[in-house]
């Protein structure tokens, strides 16, 4: 069974990290990283950019709205990782997703990666 | 993160937000400033032994309102005291008390805390001290390290900032949508004056003033989060962040200024140049540029160069012509030129910045870039004596010993090779 584990913190205080306290907290999450990765359990994990970075598509006309969703009515339900070249093509992506989903309501969050790490090749493959 | 560590940044981030509800409630700079100080010295005491509470703003809002209304009262000022349903109910300031904020007001204390900061009475130099100690919390000791004066000159300016903003006529209700746009841009400037007395820091400041720079960022962010579709504010946090990503590139061991061309790009930071592009990315999308946008663009086709000789200079020369449209000036046309001498050659470059040359008599830049144009094109005489205006200009010691690095070579090529 594969789970996901969302971090949630106060974005004021991680973004004013200096360099040295963020290399600090990363290096101290590395060690639970690297123990897992050799346990052959880590799969991708994320950071994402702050929420000053996200842009939304709200279902309803196709609306695009700066800034995170911020619906609380609405939970996160999962999240994909696409490769696109800027904002543009990557709002394109969202809007397919929107008209191929059935769904009603809801929308799509748009927020640039700020790391990736790939994990264990092959993880949840099963 | 120690709990020590972790208080103090939530006391750091909670600050504006804090400071601005206080001065709403009191009118006073000193007043709400002192409130604060004293919820933090109780939160101090309080948060370790409690844990944290839930809203870190609130909380302090709340405690430091009570302990100034105690104070308030003892010394009975002139000041009308608030209405008494208003501070009945201050025991538990733990529980609803995040509720009770009103959120809508949130966004105008930032607002106007800055707004006052940069209000159109005080000079930019105490425009930017105030918004240090105000805003940002800093020490005064901080604060005339990064401006390199002595603290008691410091103490002064921003004494003396105070009292203008004391007499000054400062709007306490929310202001309207035009009033708030054009407090927006004021702000936006001071913003970028705080990250410009960090980024023109010469060698051996550099570790005292280049927290300015982290300051203006973290003040820059602040305001995006308040204004969120904001082009102009993305664009300006977008050139901030891009600018401070090369940081680390910028000076050798020696403090002497490293051009962008000559700098080792794998020192640049990569994670704030990503930000930065994500942001640029998501400003031009609202087709409404604005000045901080267009540098933020030409920052980021610098930036997107994995070598100097990759750089875009056709689309940086249309950026600068579109920048000298909407904000004409002669230093935006001598930066054009720079971009015009790649595109054009030097002459199209030295004709460019001809009739600039009496309205930019005393700018160092001018005679660096005029002496580099005519180097090009092989006027060493011409050069020589422009390198030697630039010198007598320089600002900084690394300004003047970047120009006669130029001079040297020239020497050492010989007089008669002209």
């Amino acid at each position: 069974m594969l789970y996901a584990i969302l971090c949630y913190n106060t974005e004021e205080i991680v973004t004013g990290w200096t360099q040295a306290e963020d290399d600090a907290v990363m290096a101290s999450l590395d060690k639970v990283h690297q123990k897992l990765m050799d346990e052959g359990r880590f799969g991708p994990a994320i950071r994402l950019m702050p929420t000053t970075a996200a842009t939304s598509l709200r279902r309803e006309e196709g609306l695009v709205l700066d800034g995170p969703f911020v619906e609380t009515k609405e939970q996160l339900l999962g999240f994909y990782i696409v490769d696109c070249k800027d904002l543009e093509e990557a709002l394109d992506t969202a809007r397919q997703l929107t008209k191929a989903n059935p769904a009603s309501g809801g929308g799509y969050e748009v927020r640039p990666l700020r790391l990736f790490l790939p994990g264990v090749p092959g993880i949840g493959a099963s | 993160m120690s709990d020590l560590a972790w208080i103090e940044q939530a006391m750091t981030a909670a600050r504006p937000q804090a400071v601005g509800a206080l001065l709403r409630y009191f009118r006073d700079l000193d007043t709400a400033e002192e409130a604060f100080q004293n919820a933090c010295l109780r939160a101090l005491k309080a948060w370790p032994e409690n844990g944290p509470p839930r809203d870190p703003a609130a909380w302090l809002i709340m405690v430091g309102r009570n302990a100034a209304i105690d104070q308030v009262r003892r010394q009975s000022r002139q000041a009308p005291l608030p209405a008494e349903d208003q501070i009945s109910d201050l025991d538990d300031v733990e529980s609803p008390l995040a509720e009770r904020l009103d959120g809508a007001h949130y966004r105008d204390d930032i607002l106007r805390l800055l707004f006052i900061c940069c209000h159109p009475d005080l000079p930019p130099t105490q425009q930017i001290a105030l918004a240090l100690r105000i805003v940002s919390g800093l020490s005064v000791r901080q604060i005339a390290r990064a401006f390199l004066v002595s603290e008691s000159a410091m103490e002064q300016r921003i004494t003396r900032a105070k009292g203008r903003i004391a007499r000054a006529d400062v709007p306490f209700e929310a202001p309207g949508a035009v009033e708030r746009s054009e407090r927006l841009a004021g702000v936006a400037a001071m913003v970028y004056l705080v990250f410009n007395e960090g980024y023109s820091a010469g060698p051996g400041e550099v570790a005292a003033r280049s927290p300015l720079c982290e300051e203006a960022i973290r003040l820059a962010r602040l305001l995006l989060r308040l204004f969120q579709a904001e082009p102009e504010v993305m664009g300006l946090t977008a050139l901030l962040l891009i600018q401070h990503a090369r940081s680390a590139a910028r000076y050798d061991a020696e403090g002497e200024i490293i051009l962008m061309e000559d700098q080792d790009r794998s020192l640049w930071n990569p994670g704030m140049i990503a930000e930065g592009l994500a942001l640029i990315d998501k400003a031009m999308r609202h087709r409404r540029p604005g000045p901080y946008q267009i540098q933020a663009a030409i920052a980021a086709l610098h930036a997107r160069a994995a070598t100097p000789s990759q750089t875009d200079w056709p689309q940086i020369d249309r950026l600068y012509a579109h920048l000298e449209i909407l904000t004409p000036s002669p230093v935006i046309t001598l930066n054009r030129a720079v971009a015009v001498s790649r595109v054009a050659g030097a002459q199209a470059a030295l004709d460019m910045i001809a009739p600039l040359a009496e309205r930019l008599a005393g700018y160092f830049h001018f005679f660096g870039v005029k002496g580099a144009f005519l180097l090009q094109l092989d006027r060493r005489d011409e050069a020589r004596e422009a390198f030697g205006r630039a010198i007598a200009l320089a600002n900084t010691p690394a300004e003047a010993a970047h120009i006669r690095l130029h001079l040297d070579r020239l020497q050492q090529d010989g007089p008669g090779a002209a």
